[in-house]
């Protein structure tokens, strides 16, 4: 074995390192402007019952969790039951957004897969959806007392991001 | 059911391919017989059960069965049935099956056409393929199986990306995918030679058809990818320098590296360790490319669902296949590779000089496309590198391969005179400098960049033309031949288009109202008007442009602008007149207030010539691969490359 032979296996294991690091890396997790700034205000319809409606400002003073889907988006069903989980647990009130959605469709995935929502608000033409910067469903934001937004979650939400992240972050929040 | 059973034949596919990875390979080191006749079955067997699982997956598709999760989420019962067969692979699982499908056919066809290779060589060959296939059969099973079920089933699908519903997707994922994977044929040829000690002119020669082959498909995926990207993204651009592409690429220019370096290693026994290690590269970049597109470390247009476990699964993966062939490369290759010697000025020099421009221009891509990746992983800050980057180091790296290219063909092996190269290539010197002072000028301004792509494409297709004259009077040359002077010829084509896109198109984006004209590039255009129409799946605004160019009768284009039921995305559809001498391109942009809409209109000079050129070069492959001297048996081979290293050409 000589050491100029060696030299493509140095280079690959650099580059394998680098690559490995760059997983952990997440590039669409641009920082999104709306972290630390008043959620936006709406009032809109409720899925469920259409002659009520939600507004942000009807949670004022509590810590509550704000989840965008809709029933044509694969990825949801994904996070469905992480949902289920944590309606149950009963940590903090959790708002549906459902974002750019026939009501009909909606109501039949909550009715066959469980409805793990409070509220559900109905935003058939996306444009609440605008307002949060949503540019893919589902996303999540946690939102504290006064109403800001202190966290975005991009793409489902896995067990391991609820526990480690959102829930200590939502206990924390409930302190202040 | 039908889904199952397709993913109970995956499994045995597995269990058939670890087989077939492991007993011939320890069976070829042990001079084990029984061990060393399973490979050939075995990779029959695996192509079996990957052409099964793959079918079931396409019937799946083909009688929309939703309760299939991967189905669901890419098909639609309005999508038409054509568009349902190309989503087979029009998402992640999908396309790693059709990955695996595609190796396990190359593998059954080198099991087929390698009769006279000797059974120990051919145990080796199958057993590496065998265990690149279990590792990605791992992957799938694990990971991204595409026949996991959804209960209860949707009651429709979520419908295909409506950007790739289009004719274009059906063929480009599946040509490509064969370059990729027909790069592994290659890899495995090499390992082998690390494996048995015998890096040979025989080995060079069994390389050579199967890399020529996968670069043929490579060329025309690339291509095709590219073409697919001109009329259906409506930006009217060929090439974007997206990490995407660039993962298709970065292989291809290690694939062409390898191309001449296995010529050269066949025929003067020279570049051993050179060659193998491109082998062992333009696959180790596939695999790359495969890492960069499915884990998401890079974001990109074609924008891919992500999965951490898959990231972490494929850089394992890579680390395993590459890292253990590097190894195995530092630790056989100074003791098998010593190769021949040649002059300063020899054709082997001027092939070498090539080949280390075309590695290191393949090295700037990979640093490009990567760059960011790296910044953000030394937590410097999130960025990306865009075409400005690519095109300040690639083209000049590229000039000097152009430049070569012509004149290497004239280089006598081992020893040249370069004072007789210089005299035979005035004429296209010539050709090649008026070109570049009068093509320009008639086209609508000089300037160096344009001169210099003009000047570079004379210089390529005059010597070229010249050298076949030559040769023809010496009677008819053979394939192989006429396969490099084609794939030359193409080059010179590719560069032409190029230049002519590059320096001379012209694009307007105006507000038109009906009865609004815009001249450009010569061209008239006059807007009639914009009506609702519908198609299948999709209602669409359609307009309506008349073009008028000189006196000629007038060309009526349609654009549309689609909205597809299932998405809330609108679509571009480009009106596209093509010519031999340039496109004319019609595309609405955004509805304005009233009848007026923002549309962009086109004049592409030339444009037809880039995959005009990637066409002729993926003919040249085609040529070269049906030489005749490659179907000559092994051993008749071996002589002759034994006789030829004596004799001078």
């Amino acid at each position: 074995m000589n050491a100029k032979a060696l030299i493509p296996l140095v280079l690959f294991a650099v580059l394998v390192g680098f690559l490995a690091v760059g997983l952990r890396l997440d590039p669409h997790e641009v920082p999104s402007p709306l972290v630390n700034k008043p959620a936006p205000a709406f009032k809109i319809a409720q899925l469920e019952q259409p002659e009520a409606q939600f507004s942000p400002e009807d949670l004022k003073g509590k810590v509550w969790l704000l989840n965008v889907w809709a029933s044509w988006c694969v990825a949801c069903r994904q996070e469905h039951p992480v949902l289920m989980d944590f309606a149950r647990a009963q940590i903090a009130p959790l708002i549906g957004l459902d974002y750019k959605d026939q009501r009909k469709d909606a109501l039949g995935v909550l009715k066959r897969s469980g409805n793990p929502y409070d509220i559900t608000a109905f935003d058939a033409d996306g444009r609440v959806g605008i307002d949060y910067g949503v540019y893919g469903v589902p996303e999540s934001y946690v939102i504290d007392k006064a109403g800001v937004i202190r966290y975005k979650h991009i793409g489902p939400i896995t067990t391991e991001a609820l526990q480690k992240t959102i829930i200590p972050l939502i206990n924390e929040l409930k302190k202040t | 059911m039908i889904p199952e059973l397709g993913h109970f034949a995956l499994i045995l596919a597995l269990c058939v391919s670890l087989v077939q990875g492991v007993l011939p390979v320890f069976g070829a080191q042990n001079g084990r017989r029984e061990w060393i006749v399973l490979a050939r079955p075995a990779a029959q067997i695996a192509f079996l059960l990957m052409l099964a699982s793959f079918a079931a997956l396409a019937w799946s598709f083909y009688v929309n069965d939703f309760s299939v999760q991967y189905v669901a989420a890419h098909s639609n019962s309005q999508l038409p049935t054509l568009f349902r067969f190309g989503a087979v692979w029009g998402g992640h699982e999908g396309s790693l099956l059709l990955w695996v499908f595609m190796l396990s056919g190359w593998t059954v066809a080198v099991a087929q056409f390698s009769r006279t290779l000797d059974d120990a060589m051919v145990a080796r060959v199958l057993g590496v393929l065998g265990l690149v296939t279990t590792g990605l059969l791992l992957f799938i099973l694990f990971t991204s199986n595409p026949f996991d079920r959804l209960l209860p089933a949707a009651e429709n699908g979520r419908d295909l990306n409506p950007l790739l519903q289009d004719p274009g997707l059906i063929f480009h994922p599946p040509m490509l995918y064969m370059g990729y994977v027909g790069f592994a044929v290659a890899f495995a040829f090499a390992i082998s030679a690390l494996l048995s000690g015998r890096l040979d002119a025989a080995w060079a020669r069994w390389s050579r058809p199967w890399t020529t082959a996968a670069w043929v498909f490579l060329t025309l995926g690339i291509a095709l990818g590219s073409w697919w990207a001109y009329y259906e993204l409506g930006w009217g651009g060929w090439w974007f320098w997206d990490p995407v592409e660039n993962a298709s690429f970065m292989p291809w220019l290690l694939g062409t590296a390898l191309l001449h370096s296995l010529a050269v290693t066949e025929k003067r026994g020279s570049f051993k360790s050179w060659t193998v290690l491109l082998a062992i590269g333009a696959f180790s970049l596939s695999l790359l490319g495969t890492f960069l597109v499915r884990s998401g470390v890079l974001t990109s247009v074609h924008a891919f669902a992500t999965d951490p476990r898959r990231g972490i699964f494929i850089l394992v993966l890579l680390l395993l296949v590459v890292g253990s062939s590097l190894a195995l490369f530092a630790w056989r290759a100074p003791k098998v590779a010593l190769g021949g010697t040649f002059a300063l000025v020899s054709r082997e020099s001027l092939m070498l000089v090539g080949n280390v421009l075309l590695v290191v221009a393949c090295a700037s891509v990979l640093l490009g496309t990567l760059y960011p990746l790296l910044i953000d992983a030394l937590k410097l800050g999130k960025i990306s590198v865009g075409p400005p980057y690519f095109n300040a180091v690639f083209v000049p790296l590229m000039a000097p391969v152009l430049f070569l290219l012509a004149a290497v063909p004239l280089a006598k092996w081992k020893n040249a005179d370069a004072k007789d190269i210089a005299l035979r290539m005035w004429i296209p010197a010539g050709l090649a400098i008026v070109a570049a002072i009068l093509v320009p000028r008639v086209m609508g301004g000089w300037t160096v960049m344009t001169a210099v792509g003009v000047a570079l494409s004379v210089w390529i297709a005059s010597s070229g033309v010249i050298q076949v004259a030559r040769r023809l009077k010496a009677g008819f040359p053979p394939a192989s031949f006429w396969g490099m002077h084609l794939g030359h010829f193409g080059i010179a084509v590719f560069v032409f288009g190029v230049t002519m896109v590059g320096g001379f198109q012209e694009e307007q984006d105006v507000r038109m109202e009906p009865g609004d004209t815009v001249l450009v590039g010569g061209y008239n255009f006059k807007m009639i008007g914009v009506k609702d129409v519908t198609g299948p799946n999709y209602s669409a605004a359609r307009g309506e442009f008349e073009v008028t160019h000189g006196g000629g009768a007038p060309n009526i284009l349609y654009p549309e602008k689609r909205n597809y039921f299932s998405s809330t995305m609108p679509m571009t559809e480009a009106a596209i007149d093509a010519g031999f001498t340039r496109d004319v391109y019609v595309s609405l942009g955004e509805p304005l207030e009233g009848k007026a809409w923002a549309v962009r209109v086109y004049f592409k000079p030339f444009v037809d010539w880039i995959w005009g050129g990637c066409l002729l070069m993926a003919l040249g492959g085609l040529f070269a691969v049906t030489d005749r001297r490659y179907r000559m048996g092994l051993k008749s081979a071996a002589a002759s490359a034994g006789a030829l290293q004596g004799a001078q050409p």
